[in-house]
């Protein structure tokens, strides 16, 4: 790589030894990836450390969880606990250069705003953050960024769990980091919840960093200027019977419904807001559990508007900075309870928790709302 | 086709040390947190083409990474308990594997030059160099 003088300087140790080691890791990762320069960055984050606050944690855990939050406070760091960041805490503008962690974030950077990063996990993203700068590869680069394939949605997609659904019947035939694809020949535009469960299952289930949305997203103003020239290497269409499929290939295993979860990102306002009007004056079935997962600003927000208390009195319990896959101990949790399945309108957490050995089963938001409600799976 | 025991996949881009190991030769992509048990070191996704399999001291090869960031601590994690892969030589990876196996000083590789399930099987013997940027098959399993 190309180094400038202070980024030489870095390396021979001038601004201490947590940015020198930081700066060699990068130089590593960049060499990797063939990187010919660094990039400045205006701003990083990273959300995978293991967060743990109730539900039988271990304590061992949460001890050195609240080691690493000081940790981080004491070197000048935002802790806001959020997967969601692109719509609480920062959005970054047309161009901008960032490392951001949770691929969720990053592709809704790369796509909706335009702005650009790479997937920079727990260590990487803190290496920029110390640096204040990133190996310029992937995303960073236009020739990474215009689309690879054509995908028109025929769809009605009235659903969150039905963007969730495209995303995986996108992105697993597809699955690829450099894979763009193109949507196009949509009925209506798209808001931002349906963009996050798009782009948070692309990258789940096609480990995508990047999609375009003509007519929505900023560097498809049109089809061919989202190809940036090229041809699609395919084209492929999603209509409402491969949704109908895909919501019926779900195995039930013994139709256990008593965990039904609404997580993986966490909620917005307007999903909270959705789930108080489903919940109201209903009530979780007994024996079952239903989790909503959101951040402290959204879950303030919700209390002075009444939804929390809507859903708290339905018996739904709130968990407040986390998502539901990264709590600690799931799978104890799992043989604890007897669960079996796992019933969720977030095609992402679906996909992401089977290492804790769940049947997972993605629903529509009613369905998800009428199963923890009823305890009864069809 | 597992006739040759010279047989060698070139890789386009690597990093870490030269490593020998047991081959695991997957037809399904990786994510050390969709798919993997961090305490175990065995694939336990329900269906996954590996579960029950042990990526303890092996060479993954891996056609492609899946989703997400966990990867970043979670090689480090698994390295630290000592029930770390050897390598993992990915078809397609994206730089969280990448940021990951550096950071926990395992070795990585991607972009092989065809298949390798058309010339190593799991349990053969390999040899994985990146400065020179190749996998060598060493020894046939049977």
């Amino acid at each position: 790589m190309q180094l400038t003088a202070e980024e030489r300087a870095i390396l021979a140790g001038e601004r201490g030894e947590a940015a020198r080691r930081a700066l060699e890791y990068q130089v590593k990762v960049g060499e990797f990836w063939g990187a010919e320069r660094f990039v400045p960055i205006t701003n990083a984050r990273c959300f995978d450390f293991e967060h743990c606050r109730r539900l039988g944690q271990d304590e061992g855990e949460a001890t050195k969880e609240r080691e690493l939050i000081a940790c981080l406070r004491r070197m000048d760091v935002i802790t806001t606990d959020t997967c969601i960041n692109y719509q609480t805490v920062y959005q970054p503008h047309f161009g901008e250069h960032v490392a951001w962690g949770d691929t969720g974030t990053v592709i809704y950077a790369n796509s909706v705003f335009g702005a650009r990063s790479n997937f920079e996990s727990g260590p990487a993203a803190l290496a920029a953050a110390i640096t204040g700068r990133t190996p310029e590869y992937g995303f960073h680069l236009d020739a990474h960024r215009r689309g690879g394939f054509a995908v028109e949605l025929r769809a009605r997609l009235d659903d969150l769990a039905d963007w969730g659904m495209v995303g995986k019947l996108v992105g697993e035939p597809h699955q690829s980091y450099f894979s763009v694809p193109v949507f196009h020949g949509f009925h209506r535009t798209p808001i931002a919840d349906e963009l996050k469960h798009l782009g948070a299952a692309l990258a789940s289930y096609g480990s995508m960093g990047m999609f375009h949305f003509v007519g929505a997203t900023p560097e498809a103003p049109t089809l061919e200027a989202a190809f940036g020239g090229r041809a699609p290497a395919e084209r492929m269409v999603i209509a409402d019977a491969d949704l109908e499929r895909g919501y019926a290939g779900y195995g039930l295993g013994g139709r256990d419904a008593r965990l039904v979860v609404f997580s993986g990102p966490q909620q917005s306002l307007l999903e909270m807001k959705r789930l108080a009007q489903l919940f109201d004056g209903r009530k979780v079935q007994e024996g079952s559990s239903c989790f909503v997962t959101t951040n402290g600003a959204v879950l303030a927000q919700a209390r002075a508007l009444g939804y929390a208390g809507t859903l708290e009195a339905a018996g739904v319990t709130i968990l407040q900075g986390v998502c539901f896959y990264i709590l600690q101990n799931l799978s104890l949790m799992r043989v604890k309870n007897g669960w079996q399945n796992l019933v969720s309108n977030s095609a992402k957490i679906v996909n992401i928790i089977g290492a804790h050995r769940f049947n997972t089963i993605l629903r529509r938001t009613q369905d998800c709302v009428d199963i923890a409600c009823t305890g009864i799976l069809k | 086709m597992h006739g040759d025991s010279q047989v060698s996949i070139r890789v386009e881009r690597a990093f870490g040390e030269a490593v020998e190991g047991e081959a695991v030769v997957s037809e399904e992509g990786f994510s050390p947190r969709y798919d993997l048990d961090r305490w175990s070191g065995v694939i336990t996704k329900p269906g996954h083409k590996l579960e029950g399999v042990s990526l303890k001291d092996k060479v993954c090869f891996f056609p492609t990474a899946k989703g997400g960031i966990a990867a970043g601590w979670a090689f480090y994690d698994i390295k630290w308990k000592k029930i770390a892969p050897k390598a993992f030589i990915f078809g397609v990876t994206n730089p969280v594997m990448v940021q990951g196996a550096i950071f926990a000083g395992i070795t990585i590789a991607d972009g092989w030059s065809k298949d390798p399930r058309q010339d190593v099987a799991t349990g053969d013997w390999v040899r994985v160099d990146p400065a020179a940027r190749f996998v060598q098959v060493l020894r046939r399993s049977s």
